[in-house]
């Protein structure tokens, strides 16, 4: 039984890290990375099975996916908090010679991530490959994998779509998170999705919807998807959240999609942001 | 080594080389696993299927996602082997295998048929003349591109065990056999000599090699001594092969079915203008389309035929000091 509160302690912790971190090389990506804090936190700290000595073949682990490398603020602050390196690399986001460069990347070695994503629209191939891996190799864990909403506009994706239905990769749970907001503008003004659900539906897919901004729902959510898996069906999480979650001038827009605060609004940010597990 | 003994008493695609080769490499090796996008009969994979049903996926008409799930399916420890015609396997998925691929350094082998002109009537859509210019350009990855059957079999096999992202090149026509059929020399990276000469070096690759063996042969009778070289392997080049070579004729002809920008030819250029500078004539297509015909009419008409090679060797040398 997952403890929410400890749960909520550590997604507080993990949204101060996003904003230092952006801050501090003034650039990078917090608006999704803040909007889906709950959701990385939750599948990490208690939803996956999996061991943060780290290796890349995953065998026997539940193992996540980050189609929408941008958001990477939030995947390395989660990797680092759960173990696999030290917080204190969290520093050297986006600095020459670092190993958390902007978009994630296994090029320079770093634990937890197990292929480079930042181009958008590959990570649902990629993961559907895992999982039937997965099945080939008698593994019987989950492949989680995270995509943006206006990421959906890469047609990839429905090629992999309609992959993961005909191939019955029912170990497979897709999020997508929902926020309808991509950098030029709301998702429906650029280039709408359309009824999304419906969308799924058709390709074949079961369907939960949550809103990922409740810690309690996104377990229960989480966990809602992986009682529908293993059924002859992929599952697709439709998340709910809200760009920029937790500091209140970030919320509402979609200014902070791929800015970064300043000196004061870090400031300002922190300010409404517990930190319960000690900055990095 | 004359070039008078290469003969051949057979003729087959170079894609049924790969054919044969995969179901090998999957009877050895049971981590291997292709996928194809709806081109089964194309690139001979019926026997892999009918041996190993389990560890064949059918991507469908959607080669983005085919390459994605073939990373993913290396990242849990598979040899990935996605399969289609060579513009299909490049071109139209560049930024798929630059991430998801090469990038994230996976264990991927595309191995790609009908490529260059010679794959003939479907026209220019279908003759991707650009892709090894791609895809050695993609830093970590092997580029290999055998010359006949025999080689393509040999190569398929080494390159399922060599580590890492290769992209294999073969072709669609019937094509003379004149490689052994075992070959323990056969080495990726490895240039292999058909004959040694001291007038002019030639080094082609794929279908190229048999032409520059005909080439070859005329020049011989013709008094000249040729030294010709299989540069199966695009990356990592030989470059040791090339210099030594170079060092003894003092002039080279490349000869490849793909664009001059960014081909075979121009990784030998750099090899010898960085090291020791020497004249080089480039037979290759001259940065145009190709067009439906049959594989030798082609070859004529974009200046790939023997004669070609023959002109180009004796201007090479004539352009030695």
């Amino acid at each position: 039984m997952a403890d929410i509160q400890e749960l909520e302690r550590i997604a507080s912790q993990v949204r101060r890290d996003i904003v230092r971190m952006v801050g501090k090389v003034k650039s990078g990506h917090p608006g999704g990375s803040l909007g889906c804090t709950d959701f990385l936190v939750a599948l990490y700290f208690d939803i996956m099975k999996h061991d943060a000595s780290f290796n890349m073949d995953g065998n026997g682990e539940d193992m996540f996916f980050l189609s929408n490398g941008h958001i990477s603020p939030v995947f390395y602050s989660v990797l680092a908090r759960s173990g696999y390196f030290d917080a204190k690399e969290l520093a050297t986001f986006r600095f020459l010679n670092t190993r958390l460069q902007g978009h994630p990347t296994t090029h320079e070695g770093l634990p937890g991530v197990r292929i480079a994503s930042g181009s958008l629209g590959q990570g649902i191939s990629v993961a559907s490959g895992v999982a039937l891996a997965k099945k080939m190799n008698k593994d019987d864990r989950w492949v989680f994998v995270l995509t943006g909403d206006g990421e959906l506009q890469e047609g990839q994706n429905w090629e992999a779509i309609m992959f993961a239905a005909h191939n019955k990769i029912d170990n497979l749970i897709l999020t997508v998170d929902y926020n309808n907001a991509q950098i030029d503008g709301s998702v429906d003004q650029v280039l709408t999705l359309g009824d999304l659900k419906a969308k799924f539906l058709a390709f074949g897919w079961q369907t939960v919807e949550m809103n990922g901004n409740n810690m309690q729902e996104v377990v229960a959510g989480i966990n809602q998807a992986k009682t529908l898996s293993k059924n002859g069906q992929p599952v697709v999480i439709l998340m709910k959240t809200e760009m920029g979650y937790g500091v209140d001038y970030m919320m509402g827009t979609h200014k902070w999609h791929g800015s970064a605060p300043n000196a004061e609004q870090v400031e300002n940010a922190l300010s409404q942001l517990e930190e319960t597990l000690g900055d990095y | 080594m004359s070039l008078k003994n290469i003969t051949y008493t057979d003729k087959k695609d170079t894609r049924s080389g790969f054919g044969q080769g995969i179901y090998e490499a999957g009877l050895a090796n049971p981590n291997v696993v292709t996928l194809c996008a709806d081109l089964i009969g194309s690139l001979k994979l019926e026997k892999f299927i009918e041996a190993f049903p389990d560890r064949f996926i059918q991507a469908g008409i959607a080669e983005a996602n085919m390459i994605g799930v073939a990373a993913g399916l290396s990242i849990a420890g598979k040899i990935a082997v996605p399969t289609t015609f060579a513009n299909f396997g490049t071109s139209r998925v560049y930024d798929q295998i630059r991430q998801s691929v090469a990038y994230s350094d996976k264990n991927v082998k595309i191995a790609c048929s009908h490529a260059g002109l010679t794959l003939g009537e479907d026209g220019a859509t279908h003759q991707v003349l650009e892709d090894i210019g791609m895809m050695k350009m993609l830093p970590g990855m092997t580029v290999v591109v055998p010359a006949d059957y025999n080689q393509t079999r040999l190569a398929t096999k080494a390159v399922v065990e060599w580590h890492g992202p290769c992209y294999l090149r073969f072709g669609r026509p019937v094509w003379p056999i004149f490689t052994p059929s075992e070959d323990a020399t056969f080495q990726i990276g490895k240039a292999q000599y058909l004959s040694e000469g001291t007038d002019v070096t030639i080094i082609a690759c794929g279908h190229m090699v048999w032409q520059a063996v005909e080439a070859g042969k005329q020049l011989e009778e013709e008094g000249f001594s040729v030294e010709l070289i299989n540069m199966h392997t695009i990356k990592p080049l030989d470059t040791e092969a090339i210099l030594k070579s170079v060092a003894k004729t003092g002039c080279v002809v490349t000869a490849e079915e793909h664009q001059y920008n960014g081909g075979l030819g121009e990784s030998v250029a750099r090899v010898l203008a960085t090291h020791a500078p020497a004249p080089q004539e480039f037979v290759a297509v001259n940065d145009t389309f190709g067009e439906s015909g049959t594989p030798d009419q082609l070859l004529e008409k974009y200046g790939l035929s023997p004669k070609d090679i023959v002109a180009a060797a004796k201007k090479v040398i004539s352009r030695k000091k």
